[in-house]
């Protein structure tokens, strides 16, 4: 007998290429965009986010049988802005310093469509424990994605990685790579370089 | 039961249980928060006026304005630097700025950045070391000014950050208003009385307690 239902481990790999969020599914775009001219910065929204989507799909899935379709996505809104508040706060009664160094990144969780997208997608569609792998795997997927992001973009923008400076004196920092325009740049190579990947893996695979 | 009481339902029990868990969250955090902005305002003193041991608090009202400086004191409590808050506009929302400046009206001794909802990565670069330490001994007459992409020439300039000019604009804005305030507002010959009858923080706390 075959058993058609997609693993738990299925559901926590997916978020690591095939479904991995900004470069694959396109979504989280802008945030991004916006907070990835260094490591620590990438890394911290993407831990933040992190939470808050293991929170709000174990909710929405829990709940999902009894919610009225019309009116799912305002209610998912709440949750989400519920959990953002709540980490928010809780960051700056409990690390002030922490709270500090993230700043205005963890309000901009809410309106991060990943939260969004996979309560919609797969949350109240399934059951708890899928919506969990589904939440750790999108939300790791997202740091790392992020973490690439600001690695290559602190390397050119700054010359340095997670703050060390790495590249020497003869090093001239190309300062477009930590503006917005860096940011596109670099997106668009790396949507390309995965979508380039995976052609030849789906290529390789059809043609043995 | 029909759609639009599960509508109603929905929409109700899930703002009403957002609303109690949240308003319970502040209620528990909230204090905690106050605390932890107190405190920073506080260190923040010692930060832009490094050689403070202590600090007394000097208020004045204009009008409806209360207006409160920290004198800042060394060990033997002689008057070091005054510092004071600066709060303004910035690109996004208001940039709180703890201002040090020199005793003699003509320097600021230090800056450090308490508030800001910048751009991250961009605006609220602001707050970094490498921004804030420019303006140690930075002349305010006739007023700070910022240059772009240069080194500074004069000893009343400061570079702004790549990219996010606004915000190093209003830094430097908001650093003007309040020198220029605490100017009129504080002569230097009122504020030194003042400074020799107010009593160190130090000894109001301890005060406070008996």
């Amino acid at each position: 007998m075959v058993d058609n239902t997609p693993t738990l481990w299925y559901e926590f790999k997916k978020g690591l290429w095939q479904d991995i969020p900004p470069f694959r599914l396109v979504l989280g775009t802008c945030p991004t965009l916006a907070v990835t001219n260094s490591v620590i910065n990438g890394v911290a929204m993407g831990l933040a986010t992190l939470f808050v989507l293991i929170c709000s799909n174990l909710i929405v899935s829990a709940i999902r049988k009894y919610v009225a379709s019309q009116v799912r996505i305002a209610l998912y809104v709440v949750i989400i802005a519920l959990f953002v508040t709540l980490a928010d706060m809780f960051l700056a009664a409990m690390f002030p310093p922490i709270s500090k160094a993230l700043g205005p990144y963890v309000p901009l969780i809410v309106v991060n469509c990943i939260l969004l997208g996979r309560a919609e997608g797969f949350a109240q569609k399934n059951p708890v424990m899928p919506s969990l792998m589904d939440a750790l795997g999108i939300g790791i997927g997202f740091t790392l994605s992020l973490a690439v992001m600001g690695g290559i973009r602190e390397m050119l923008g700054f010359g340095s990685f997670v703050n060390f400076k790495l590249l020497g004196e003869w090093f001239e920092p190309w300062i477009v790579m930590i503006l917005p325009a860096g940011a596109f740049l670099v997106f668009g190579g790396l949507v390309a370089l995965v979508n380039y990947i995976s052609h030849r893996k789906t290529a390789a695979g059809t043609n043995p | 039961m029909n759609s639009f009481a599960k509508m109603f339902l929905n929409l109700t029990v899930v703002g009403v249980v957002s609303g109690v868990i949240l308003a319970g969250a502040f209620h528990v955090f909230d204090p905690l928060i106050q605390i932890n902005k107190e405190k920073e305002l506080k260190e923040s003193i010692f930060v832009v006026l490094p050689e403070a041991k202590d600090y007394k608090v000097l208020e004045k009202t204009v009008g409806k304005e209360k207006l409160t400086v920290y004198e800042g004191i060394d060990a033997s409590g002689q008057p070091v630097g005054i510092a004071f808050k600066a709060d303004g506009g910035g690109f996004q929302g208001n940039i709180g700025v703890m201002v040090g400046l020199n005793l003699d009206y003509l320097k600021l001794k230090g800056i450090k950045i308490l508030d800001q909802v910048e751009t991250p990565g961009l605006g609220n670069r602001i707050s970094e070391p490498a921004f804030e330490d420019q303006f140690k001994n930075i002349e305010i007459t006739p007023k700070v000014e910022y240059i772009k992409n240069r080194k500074p020439e004069k000893p009343n300039q400061i570079q702004a950050i790549t990219g996010a000019t606004i915000s190093s604009n209003a830094v430097v804005t908001n650093i003007n208003n309040a020198v220029a305030r605490v100017l009129k507002t504080f002569p230097k010959d009122e504020m030194i009385k003042m400074g020799e009858q107010a009593k160190p923080a130090s000894a109001e706390s301890k005060e406070h307690q008996k």
